[in-house]
């Protein structure tokens, strides 16, 4: 099987030394410009989300009897579908929604990789060999295929299993780069003293791997969560993800495709507002990954 | 080497197996087969029901290790069990196979070999304008889920199908009925125009970016500069000393994106409305099809590993440190 140093060819950082010390790390993202811009959109983004509704005077299921799929307009922005609900307000329940359901499957996809990652890593023979063999198991079949065939089973249970559910199918490279780090660290110093004094190995990996690669799990979930989000959407469209009564962007894109040739806002706006909150999403755990390289300031 | 290539065939057979049965055992805990006799009316006789459920191995009362022992002892005879409409799995998926096949192949090739192609010039002209577009691009491109960006395409083509009164491009499912030899392949050409050019748009995006920075890595390194003091142009010692060098960490990243372009290529198919493996497994998982879902999973495994022993080939090739 491919070695683990193969995993991220692209970030020299990984491969040729030691993560630097974090303090660094926050430092090279505060001076970055890409890092500002993403997590001020972020911010945007997510102020919207709670305070938009107010904006308007109805509500996502409000029927407006004087406007049936009407483009947008200063009464709807985003205009409204074909019994008059106006799309502004769905749109924001919707974002709410994906990214309630990124949120919680991003850390949690993240934790199990730097648990599993950092565990493999450390300690090394049999449960190295066993953990890994299990993550190049998970690899052999795209998430997508996983995420359909348990879909049945999740028709009844509602979003939140079905962001634990994304997350539990999302987290094997993570969890590659995190025992790469692993191994890196174990032969350090302040990791080999822990170990020699005798500190049991949950304890090295909470006090001593961890908090060295804090800044590269930030970013994972950073990452993750725009991932998540084009995770949920797609599987709402093809109908096996977020269900009525919810409603996601997902869910709305998939109401909204076959009537995107005749009456375009109603896939266009949901579509525009994903775009951008991934982008958002992007740019700062793009920025964050690079100030983790030796590279930084190329991307 | 082949030593090498031996052992790497011998693990993925391996790997092959285990996500099969791994992909059966997942099938028959997530899938009902009970689902399509509920809620008939007047209600399905047990015996019948029984009958049913024995001839497609999947009755709950075996235990699950059986059922596991005879679908596996069922493939080693090249079958995959029959289907809840009572055909055989095999010869379904040999069909969709090909269907899917067909994109696969033409996106992966356009795809990956555009990407580089991209990557290569974006870091040879770092912070050119042709970077900066690409760059751009390709993070809007990846901010995009791939079935918005088919949608997209279908709306634009349907606007030049109007514009014009005719129809240049079709795009729903793989083929328009009734066209046969020259005009058949024509038509097929043409339903194919919109899926690759979705699912290589994808893939340029997620490879132009790691083989820029790959190529990047490389031109930080003294490699270039070396050759170029050996008497290289500089065309050459980019291309043999840089470039060459560059690929080896994408080949390995091939390894591990596998399952993504399988995926990219099928979420594509399913928004075209193709008879793919997609739209097979999305049934299959209506229907509580534990065997029909179990053989597109495992085809989609051999698939991934197909793809996985093609980046070792290629990584073999450019890396002779790895042939030892």
């Amino acid at each position: 099987m491919t070695t683990a140093s193969d995993v991220r060819p692209v970030t020299a950082g990984s491969v040729l030394g030691p993560v630097r010390p974090s303090g660094g790390v926050w430092h090279r993202v505060v001076r970055d410009r890409q890092a500002w811009v993403g997590a001020g959109l972020l911010a945007g983004i997510v102020l919207w989300a709670l305070v938009g509704p107010v904006l308007r005077p109805w509500d996502a299921t409000h029927v407006d009897l004087t406007a049936f799929g009407q483009p947008p307009s200063a009464r709807h922005w985003f205009g409204t579908n074909d019994i008059g609900q106006d799309l502004y307000q769905q749109v924001l329940v919707g974002l709410r929604k994906s990214l309630v359901v990124a949120l919680v499957a991003a850390p949690v996809a993240t934790a199990l990789a730097a648990v599993v990652g950092a565990v493999a890593g450390l300690a090394g023979g049999w449960v190295d060999r066993a953990l890994m063999a299990g993550v190049d198991l998970m690899l052999v079949v795209p998430s997508f295929y996983l995420l359909v065939l348990c879909s049945p089973a999740l028709a009844k249970a509602g979003w939140p299993v079905l962001a634990l559910v994304i997350a539990a199918l999302t987290w094997m490279i993570m969890a590659r780069v995190v025992r790469a780090q692993t191994r890196s660290l174990r032969d350090r110093g302040f990791v080999r003293a822990a170990r020699f004094a005798g500190a049991p190995l949950g304890w090295v990996v909470v006090r001593h791997i961890w908090p060295n690669l804090a800044s590269l799990l930030v970013a994972d979930v950073t990452v993750g969560v725009g991932a998540a989000v084009l995770t949920e959407a797609t599987m709402s469209y093809f109908g096996i993800g977020v269900r009525v009564p919810d409603v996601s962007l997902g869910t709305l894109l998939a109401a909204g495709g076959p009537a995107a040739a005749t009456r375009p806002w109603l896939f266009v706006c949901p579509a525009l507002v994903l775009v951008v909150a991934v982008c958002a999403v992007s740019l700062l755990g793009d920025a964050l990954r690079d100030a983790l390289d030796t590279g930084a300031g190329r991307g | 080497m082949l030593r090498y290539l031996a052992r790497r065939a011998a693990n993925m057979l391996l790997l092959a197996l285990l996500a099969t049965s791994g992909g059966y055992v997942l099938a028959s805990a997530a899938l009902d087969p009970l689902v399509r006799f509920r809620g008939s009316n007047p209600p399905v006789p047990d015996e019948q029901v029984r009958r049913a459920l024995a001839l497609t191995g999947t009755d709950p009362d075996t235990p699950l290790a059986g059922r596991l022992g005879s679908w596996l002892a069922g493939l080693a005879r090249g079958s995959l069990g029959t289907s809840v409409d009572n055909r055989p799995v095999t010869s379904e998926i040999a069909e969709r196979a090909g269907t899917s096949l067909q994109l696969l192949v033409l996106g992966t090739v356009l795809g990956v070999g555009l990407g580089v192609l991209v990557g290569i010039v974006g870091a040879v002209r770092q912070h050119r304008w042709f970077d900066r577009v690409t760059t751009q691009g390709s993070f809007v491109v990846l901010a995009t889920p791939t079935f918005v960006v088919a949608v997209l395409l279908m709306v634009g083509a349907t606007r030049l199908n109007d514009a014009t009164g005719r129809q240049i491009i079709r795009f729903t499912g793989q083929y328009t009925p009734g066209h046969d030899g020259w005009a058949g392949l024509a038509d097929r050409a043409s339903h194919l125009l919109l899926p690759t050019v979705a699912l290589t748009l994808g893939l340029v995006a997620v490879f132009s970016r790691y083989q820029r920075a790959a190529l990047l890595d490389v031109l930080s390194t003294d490699l270039v500069r070396g050759a170029r003091a050996m008497g290289h142009t500089q065309r050459s010692a980019l291309v043999r000393h840089g470039v060459r060098v560059a690929l080896v960490p994408m080949s390995t990243l091939a390894v591990y994106t596998g399952g993504m372009v399988l995926a990219g290529a099928t979420i594509t198919e399913l928004t075209f409305s193709w008879h793919g493996m997609g739209e097979y497994l999305l049934l299959a998982a209506r229907r509580g099809d534990v065997n029909a879902a179990a053989g597109t999973v495992a085809c989609a495994a051999v698939l991934v590993l197909a793809l996985g022993l093609v980046a070792d080939l290629l990584h073999a090739w450019l890396d002779p440190r790895v042939r030892l």
